[in-house]
């Protein structure tokens, strides 16, 4: 894998009436990765490997992390609209994305209102589309740190698992966290974690190319919502990584970058 | 004083295997309703309604009913259905409810009008108290938790503006919007029924409750954390320009009494064993950590002195022995002259104008009930009205919560002396 070497710079960053918290690193084509629904708290290694091929942007989601909450952003689709004029302000267009999870449903949301704003989309178990079989697992029966451990297949086998949730978190990453659920509730209650909408919407986006990527012993959303985005964005490939949980990316770090900068180009 | 009695309506069955001390431990929001057993329901239902019935012959002011969802600790899951019941039959007490869950109602019309029509039905004795509701009733009829505190203020706004406002109006707010606002019903009290709100944890709640003028009633709370909290309504109540007194304060807490000390202990210990409530004191339930804290549900920063012990007191593994309960007043347990001097103490201590004792409830059996109600009736209920003129603890039907003026007889109000 590349050595990630790159370091991250964090700014607060005045765009579309608020304050976006920004984590940014590398140089290259732009990349942007949208946190999943606990928000973001660690600078990871494929965060670290992407920056070295990558201008990569991570921000926090407004209501999540040092971004503050705008009272209006009810719904995903309001969080996409937010987002498309922050990306006008800031002159994002044609950039590539990740998102992860409820951020993978926030991208799939931005693709399908308003396509040419990305060049290729990567979405990581993500939530938005009702499983055709299964249901996504509720994140809000569970204890902050229970649903994280529930997201990776093997706690014990992730290397920077405890990165992602140390065994004792400090008050400051458990406020965060508490944070991140209280905005995910806005967003995700109810439908919960999916728009019935996005599938019809999705029909839009298929002029993106579009890479789809699922644990295979995902326990968060259900394989089949990974099919259906499949089926939604024409032209989308699904690709399947054996013995991973909902999060690859820190699950099989290596085996995820490799089928990610494949798919992208590697810059 | 105003005098009301309260039990929790708990479902028990002590062939399911699942309830009290004997039985398997339940975590909230695990329990299949498979076990539900529909003759045992109809009973119990009857049984809390006659009990409530003879609560009203026996003299109580306020005849109190809550509401909780999904768990076997509460029957009250549509409570208005009781409390309707109670309008029709009984005479003369008020029929107090602590209360409707604001934040669950999609559609608070709803509540305007059923609560319009049991204050009809009753003649006007309904007091339609309001509460925020735990993580439970959220899970249970899904509502997003971190919406809690919004829709609950706009429900009541709105509830009482359709109580006081001539009809038609508009309404378009953040969670509820209607075109056409004009029920075809009006509460017999004029402005409006009086709120009250009971609580334990949220600062929040209790700090609005102050600000405005309606009566806040702890629920089963450690005495000196209830103390503080009272403490913060009077100074909030001051700062904003009214004098509270005893008359916006409520305690609510187990009370039992019978005809012997042994007979007393046999049945105040069932408040904490047997066939019933799982998530009480003592026995076997256990919280659910991700329910307790549901994201936004109430601040994590702003909360109330009573909160801890309010955890505690509701079951779980550090649920504490009754022996310890007893000791700390948590339960009041005994014949009327050991009980007395008991409830004088809680009283002096926090000198409220509302109380509510907390009877029949885990385990105990009608016929235990009953003979509490007696006694009550015969010998503590007109000793406690004596201790609360002793001790000047006006309730809200003597002294107005907002504006602290004494209320005459046929309810004039003349200034407070």
């Amino acid at each position: 894998m590349p050595q990630a070497t790159a370091a991250y710079t964090e700014d607060l960053i005045s765009v579309a009436g608020t304050d976006l918290q920004v984590l940014k690193a590398g140089a290259g084509p732009a990349l942007i990765i949208f946190h999943d629904e606990m928000g973001q708290h660690a600078w990871l290694r494929y965060q670290k490997a992407l920056s070295e091929h990558f201008e990569v942007w991570a921000p926090s989601h407004p209501g999540y992390g040092k971004s503050p909450r705008l009272d209006w952003i009810m719904t995903m689709r309001d969080m996409a609209g937010w987002y498309l004029q922050a990306f006008d302000e800031l002159g994002i267009r044609d950039a590539n994305v990740v998102g992860f999870s409820l951020g993978g449903w926030l991208a799939a949301t931005i693709a399908a209102l308003c396509p040419h704003h990305f060049r290729k989309m990567v979405l990581v178990g993500a939530a938005g589309i009702k499983p055709p079989e299964g249901e996504i697992f509720d994140m809000f029966m569970e204890t902050a740190s229970e649903y994280i451990k529930l997201t990776v297949a093997d706690p014990l086998a992730v290397e920077e698992f405890s990165s992602v949730c140390p065994p004792t978190p400090s008050p400051e990453l458990a406020e965060a966290w508490e944070v991140a659920r209280e905005q995910s509730v806005r967003l995700s209650w109810r439908p919960y974690m999916h728009d019935p909408g996005l599938p019809h919407l999705l029909r839009r986006a298929s002029g993106i190319p579009t890479l789809i990527i699922w644990g295979q012993k995902d326990q968060i959303v259900p394989l089949s919502a990974g099919q259906a985005y499949r089926k939604a964005i024409s032209g989308s490939e699904l690709r399947i990584i054996d013995g991973s949980g909902h999060r690859p990316e820190v699950e099989a770090t290596e085996k995820f970058l490799s089928v990610v900068l494949d798919f992208l180009g590697g810059g | 004083m105003f005098i009301g009695h309260f039990t929790e309506r708990p479902y028990q069955d002590p062939k399911s295997g699942y309830f009290g001390a004997t039985g398997l431990p339940i975590k909230d929001l695990t329990l299949s309703n498979e076990i539900y057993d529909s003759e045992v329901g109809a009973d119990l239902y009857n049984r809390y309604l006659d009990e409530k019935i003879y609560a009203d012959e026996c003299g109580f002011d306020g005849l109190m009913l809550n509401e909780h969802h999904s768990t076997p600790f509460c029957m009250g899951g549509a409570t208005n259905v009781e409390a309707a019941i109670l309008a029709r039959i009984t005479k003369k007490a008020k029929i107090v409810l602590l209360g409707n869950i604001l934040p669950l109602w999609d559609d608070p019309l709803w509540l305007v009008e059923q609560l319009a029509m049991i204050d009809l039905i009753s003649h006007g004795r309904l007091i339609p108290g309001w509460v925020r509701g735990t993580g439970r009733e959220m899970v249970s009829h899904n509502i997003p938790p971190a919406y809690n505190w919004e829709r609950f203020q706009e429900a009541h706004e709105f509830i009482v503006k359709a109580w006081t406002t001539s009809g038609p109006f508009r309404w378009e707010g953040k969670h509820y919007h209607y075109r056409y606002v004009n029920p075809w019903v009006k509460p017999y009290q004029k402005p409006h029924p009086p709120i009250w709100l009971p609580g334990v944890v949220s600062r929040d709640s209790l700090m609005w409750a102050a600000e405005k003028r309606i009566p806040y009633i702890m629920l089963a709370t450690k005495l000196e954390p209830t103390r503080q909290a009272f403490q913060l309504y009077h100074e909030r109540a001051a700062e904003v320009g009214y004098k509270s007194g005893p008359q916006n304060i409520g305690y609510l807490w187990k009370v039992h009494v019978d005809e012997t000390e042994e007979l007393a202990e046999e049945a105040a210990r069932k408040y904490v064993q047997g066939p019933s409530n799982p998530f009480l004191a003592g026995n076997e339930g256990t919280t659910n950590l991700a329910l307790a804290s549901l994201p936004g549900m109430t601040s994590r920063r702003r909360v109330l002195p009573t909160r801890h012990a309010a955890t505690k007191y509701r079951g779980g593994v550090e649920s504490i022995p009754y022996e310890e309960q007893i000791e700390n007043y948590s339960i009041t347990a005994g014949t009327p002259k050991t009980v007395l001097p008991k409830i004088r103490y809680v009283l002096e201590t926090l000198r409220p104008g509302i109380i509510f004792f907390w009877d029949g409830d885990g385990a105990m059996t009608h016929e235990e009930q009953m003979r509490s109600l007696r006694l009550m009736k015969e010998e503590v209920i007109p000793a406690v009205r004596e201790m609360a003129t002793e001790l000047d603890l006006p309730g809200p039907d003597e002294v107005d919560p907002a504006t602290g003026e004494r209320i005459k007889a046929n309810g004039a109000l003349v200034a407070a002396s």
